[in-house]
C-alpha cells in the first residue's frame, strides 16, 4: 500500500479476523495484563451477569489498530485513534474491521487522513465505533 | 463510592513509572491480537524500514504500568470500559525507557439503563528519557460499585 492516497469516500479495509477462541482471550490477558475474569473464567462471568467470558474491549481495538496498520503502510504515522465499546465479543465471534475516509488536508509533505472506523460481528451488530487520523507522505 | 468521593481526586496524578519497552513482550501482544506484521517482531526487517527496530502496535501503551492514583481505590470488577483514545506523536520502539503517569481527568455521573452510574475518565501519558511525551490515552470507565 506504499504511496497511497486518500480521498473523502475512500473504503479502509475490511480486515476479517479469524474467530476470537477462548485461548485468544487468555494469551490476551497475559501480554496486555488484564487478568478481569470476566474474560477467561466462564463460571466468574456468568455470576456477573454476562452468560459466559467476553473478549476485552482492547482486543477488538487492537484488531481495528492492525486494519489501520496495513491501511496506513511503512511511510505512513497514525497521529489519533479513538473508540467506543458499543457491544459485547465472544468466543467464536468473527470481527470485521472497517472504515471510510471522512476528510483529508494537504500539510505540507503529507497528506492527513480522517476517518471514521468500526467493528463488527457475524452478525451485523457494532461493538466498536471510533475516529482516527493519520499522516501519509504525498507522492 | 459516591461522586463526592471521585470528585477529591480529579487531577490527582500518579508518580510516574520507569517501564522498560521489551521486544519479547511486544511480539507477545503482536501474537495475542493476531498481527502477523513483521515490523512487531522480526528486527533484520525493521531495520530495513525508516523505524530501523522494531515497533510496538498502536494499542501496546495499555500493557504499561501507570501506577496508582494516592488514595482512590477501586475494585476492578466493577469497571466497564466504555471509550478509549489514544495521540501519538511518535511511534514506541523496542527498547524505550517511558515514565508513565496517569491521573483522574474527570468523573460525572449519568443515568443508565441500569440507573444511575458514575463516569470515570482518566488521562495516562507515557514521556521518554529526553522528556518528550510520546503519547497521551484517554480511558472512560463506567463504575458500577
Amino acid at each position: 500500500m506504499a504511496g497511497r492516497q486518500f480521498q473523502p469516500g475512500d473504503v479502509i479495509g475490511p480486515l476479517v479476523k479469524p474467530p476470537v477462541t477462548k485461548t485468544q482471550l487468555v494469551m490476551y490477558s497475559g501480554a496486555s495484563g488484564d487478568f478481569n475474569p470476566i474474560h477467561t473464567v466462564d463460571e466468574y462471568a456468568k455470576e456477573a451477569g454476562l452468560g459466559g467470558v467476553i473478549a476485552h474491549g482492547m482486543l477488538t481495538m487492537a484488531f481495528v489498530g492492525q486494519m489501520l496498520t496495513d491501511t496506513i503502510g511503512l511511510e505512513g504515522d497514525l497521529r489519533k485513534f479513538g473508540v467506543r465499546f458499543t457491544g459485547m465479543v465472544r468466543p467464536g465471534d468473527v470481527i470485521t474491521c472497517e472504515g471510510q475516509v471522512t476528510e483529508t488536508r494537504k500539510d505540507g509533505e503529507q497528506q492527513i487522513v480522517s476517518c471514521e472506523i468500526w467493528a463488527s460481528t457475524q452478525k451485523g451488530d457494532k461493538v466498536v465505533i471510533g475516529q482516527a487520523e493519520f499522516a501519509v507522505p504525498i507522492v | 463510592m459516591s461522586l463526592q468521593r471521585f470528585q477529591a481526586f480529579v487531577g490527582v496524578e500518579s508518580a510516574p513509572v520507569k517501564n522498560e519497552v521489551e521486544k519479547g513482550a511486544i511480539r507477545k501482544f503482536a501474537d495475542a491480537i493476531g498481527d502477523p506484521n513483521p515490523l512487531y517482531r522480526d528486527e533484520e526487517y525493521a531495520k530495513t524500514t525508516r523505524y530501523g527496530r522494531i515497533i510496538a502496535p498502536p494499542t501496546f501503551s495499555r500493557t504499561f504500568d501507570y501506577g496508582e492514583i494516592p488514595g482512590l481505590e477501586l475494585k476492578r470488577e466493577g469497571l466497564i470500559h466504555g471509550e478509549q483514545q489514544f495521540e501519538y506523536f511518535r511511534p514506541i520502539f523496542a527498547g524505550d525507557v517511558l515514565y508513565c503517569s496517569t491521573k483522574l481527568a474527570d468523573v460525572y455521573e449519568k443515568e443508565g439503563k441500569l440507573g444511575r452510574m458514575t463516569f470515570l475518565v482518566y488521562e495516562q501519558k507515557g514521556v521518554d528519557e529526553a522528556g518528550e511525551t510520546v503519547f497521551i490515552a484517554r480511558s472512560n470507565v463506567i463504575y458500577r460499585g
